[in-house]
C-alpha cells in the first residue's frame, strides 16, 4: 500500500480531498440523502407543513388505488413516454441518418433541428404551443382549409395529449446530435470490409450500422425515458396548472405539484413521489436487462 | 484507348456526377422543407408579435400588413412591474448558478479524478447515481427545509445547491475531462514542490477550460429556463423570474393580448438564442459527448 501511494503522488491526499469535497459532501448530506430519508418517512405520513406529521402507515399508498386523479395521471404519463419516446428517437435516428452521408450544409441542418431541443421546455415555447393549437391557431387554421373544424385542439380532451406529445417529438434535435457523434465513431474499414464481402446498402446497414449503433440508441433511450416521466413546465402552462380538460394533461409530476404545493398535503404528495422514483427505477432496470439482448458492446 | 471509349466512360462518369448531384439537391429540398416545417411555429410567433393586436389571429399569412412594436412596449408592462425586473431577477439567479457550479463541481471532480483516497470509487458511484434521483422526490422535504428558515421567497433554495455541488452531471463532465489531461503535468507541479492547491489552481483549472465553458453555457440555458423550483419557492412578484413571471400573464390573458404574450416570450428567449448563436460549437460538442440536453 504505502509503495502504490508513493508511485501515485505525495501523501496526505486524503485530508486535501476531503477539503475540496467539502461543498459536495455538504450538498449530498443536505440536499440529498437527509431529503430523501425525510421523504421516505414523509411517505408514510398525513403532513399539511403547519401541523407536525402524523404517522399513518400505508394509508397514502392505499389512497392511490382509490384515488382517480392519480390514475390519470398514471395512464397519462404512459401514454405520453410510450408514444412520444419511439417518435423522438425515430425521428432523431431517421435525420442522423439522412445528415452523415456526407451532406454539405451539415452545421446548418445540425443547429436548425437543434434549435426547438434548446428551447422546448421553456414556458415560452408552451405558450406558443397554446396558441399553435388553440382556436384560430395555426394548425386549426390549417386543417380548416381541408374541411376540418376541429376548434381547439387543447379545449378536447382527446386531442390535448397529443399536442404535448408533439412538442415532445419536436425536441428531437439533442438524441439527433448524439446519433450524429456515434455514427461519427463506426469505422469506415468495417463499411469497406463489408463492401469488400459483397454487402450492398441495406445490408451495411442492418449489418454494421445498426449494430454498432445500438449502445447509442439504449442511451438515448434510457435518457429521453427519464427525462419524459418527469416532464412538467409544458402540461403546466399548456393547462393553466390544472391538467385538464378532464385530467387528460394531468402529467405525473403536474399532480405531485398540485398535491404538494396547492394542496399542502405533502404527505401524500411524498407517498407520488417514492411511486415516481420506483416506476423510474423499474423501468431502468427492465431496459437494461433487456439490454443484454439487443445491445451490441465491443466484438465478442 | 480511343477517343470513342474514352468519350463514353466521361459521359458514363459525367452522367453519374448528374445524377449524385439530383439526388443531392433533391436531399436539400426536403430537408429545407422539414426545417421549414420545423421552424414554422417560431417563425409564425415572430410575425405574429410585430402584428398589431386585432390581426394577430385573424390575418393568415405571416408577412403582417401592418407592422408594429406595441405588443413589445405594452407587454414589457403588462404586468405590475416592468419586465426588467424579472430580466434583473432571471440574471441574478442565472449568474449565481453558474458560480456555483464552477465552483463546486470543478473543486469535486479535481478530487475524484486526481486525488487518492479511500472511497473515491464510491464516491464516484454515489455521485453517478444520484444524477438518475428525480428531484421530485427531494422537493418536498427540501421545501420544508428552507420555509423552516423563513428562506421561502428568496433566492438562497434556488442558489445554495449549486455551491454545493448537486448538479451532478457536470461532476461527471469535469472528471471525464480532467481525465485526458496527461498526468505528467502534475507531477511535474508535485516535483515543484506544489501542493494539491496550487496543482489545482494553476495547472489542471487552466486546463479544464473546454469543460467550464460547456457547465456555463448548459448551467446558463437550464437555469434560465427554469420553470418548477422558481415556481414553487417564488411567492411575491417582485421576486419573479421570467418563466415565472411569462406564466403569470398567461394566467391573466384575458386582459392582454396574443401579441403582448408572444412579444415577451420572444423576449424571453433571446438570451437562450443569443448564447446559442455565439456557443453553438461548444453546445453541440457538450451534448454529443454527455448526452446533456
Amino acid at each position: 500500500m504505502p509503495i502504490t501511494r508513493a508511485r501515485r503522488g505525495p501523501r496526505g491526499q486524503g485530508g486535501a480531498a476531503h477539503v475540496f469535497l467539502i461543498p459536495w459532501w455538504l450538498g449530498l448530506v443536505l440536499v440529498t440523502a437527509v431529503p430523501l430519508l425525510a421523504s421516505l418517512y414523509l411517505a408514510f405520513t398525513d403532513y399539511n407543513i403547519l401541523s407536525t406529521p402524523e404517522f399513518n402507515g400505508l394509508e397514502n399508498f392505499r389512497r392511490m388505488f382509490e384515488d382517480g386523479y392519480f390514475w390519470a395521471a398514471v395512464r397519462v404519463t404512459l401514454v405520453y413516454v410510450l408514444v412520444s419516446i419511439p417518435l423522438q428517437l425515430g425521428f432523431a435516428l431517421l435525420l442522423a441518418l439522412i445528415l452523415d452521408r456526407g451532406l454539405r450544409g451539415l452545421a446548418f441542418y445540425r443547429s436548425a433541428f437543434y434549435l426547438p431541443s434548446l428551447l422546448g421546455t421553456s414556458v415560452a415555447v408552451a405558450i406558443l404551443w397554446r396558441q399553435v393549437f388553440g382556436d384560430d391557431g395555426l394548425i386549426d387554421r390549417a386543417l380548416s382549409v381541408f374541411g376540418l373544424e376541429l376548434g381547439s385542439w387543447l379545449q378536447n380532451p382527446s386531442l390535448s395529449l397529443s399536442t404535448l406529445i408533439v412538442l415532445n417529438v419536436w425536441t428531437f434535435g439533442s438524441p439527433m446530435v448524439i446519433f450524429l457523434a456515434g455514427l461519427r465513431q463506426i469505422p469506415e474499414e468495417l463499411y469497406e470490409a463489408a463492401r469488400v464481402d459483397g454487402a450492398g446498402v441495406v445490408r451495411q446497414f442492418t449489418g454494421v450500422t445498426i449494430p454498432l449503433l445500438t449502445p447509442i440508441i439504449f442511451f438515448n433511450l434510457i435518457l429521453q425515458t427519464i427525462g419524459a416521466f418527469q416532464s412538467f413546465t409544458q402540461a403546466h402552462v399548456v393547462s393553466g396548472g390544472t391538467g385538464g380538460p378532464a385530467n387528460s394533461t394531468l402529467f405525473y409530476t403536474l399532480y405531485i405539484y398540485q398535491q404538494g404545493f396547492t394542496n399542502f398535503d405533502m404527505g401524500y404528495a411524498s407517498a407520488l413521489a417514492w411511486v415516481l422514483m420506483a416506476a423510474i427505477g423499474v423501468v431502468t432496470a427492465v431496459h437494461f436487462v433487456l439490454s443484454k439482448y439487443w445491445v451490441f458492446y465491443g466484438d465478442d | 484507348m480511343t477517343t470513342a471509349t474514352l468519350d463514353s466512360t466521361r459521359t458514363r462518369s459525367r452522367a453519374a456526377a448528374r445524377r449524385r448531384i439530383r439526388r443531392d439537391l433533391l436531399k436539400h429540398l426536403g430537408l429545407c422543407a422539414f426545417v421549414l416545417l420545423m421552424l414554422y411555429p417560431l417563425v409564425w410567433m415572430i410575425a405574429s408579435s410585430l402584428k398589431p393586436d386585432h390581426l394577430v389571429l385573424t390575418e393568415p399569412g405571416l408577412i403582417p400588413s401592418e407592422i408594429t412594436f406595441d405588443n413589445f412596449v405594452e407587454g414589457w408592462h403588462a404586468l405590475n412591474r416592468p419586465f426588467s425586473v424579472f430580466f434583473l431577477n432571471s440574471l441574478v439567479v442565472t449568474v449565481g448558478s453558474i458560480i456555483g457550479n464552477l465552483f463546486s463541481c470543478s473543486l469535486t471532480a479535481f478530487a475524484l479524478a486526481r486525488l487518492e483516497f479511500r472511497m473515491r470509487r464510491v464516491y464516484l458511484a454515489i455521485t453517478l447515481v444520484s444524477v438518475m434521483l428525480p428531484m421530485h422526490v427531494l422537493v418536498i422535504p427540501q421545501y420544508i427545509f428552507f420555509s423552516q428558515f423563513d428562506l421561502v421567497n428568496t433566492y438562497y433554495p434556488l442558489l445554495v445547491p449549486k455551491f454545493l455541488a448537486t448538479d451532478a452531471f457536470f461532476i461527471y463532465l469535469m472528471v471525464q475531462f480532467i481525465r485526458t489531461i496527461p498526468r505528467d503535468l502534475d507531477r511535474a507541479a508535485w516535483i515543484d514542490g506544489s501542493g494539491p492547491f496550487r496543482t489545482f489552481w494553476y495547472v489542471i483549472l487552466p486546463l479544464m477550460r473546454p469543460a467550464l465553458v460547456t457547465t456555463t453555457i448548459f448551467t446558463f440555458i437550464w437555469t434560465w429556463n427554469d420553470f418548477f423550483v422558481p415556481l414553487i419557492y417564488l411567492t411575491s412578484p417582485k421576486m419573479f423570474t421570467v418563466p415565472v413571471a411569462l406564466n403569470s400573464m398567461v394566467d391573466s390573458e384575458s386582459q392582454g393580448g396574443v401579441g403582448m404574450l408572444f412579444a415577451m416570450s420572444l423576449v424571453s428567449l433571446l438570451p437562450v438564442l443569443i448564447f446559442f448563436a455565439v456557443a453553438q460549437k461548444q453546445l453541440i460538442r457538450g451534448i454529443a459527448t454527455t448526452g446533456l440536453k
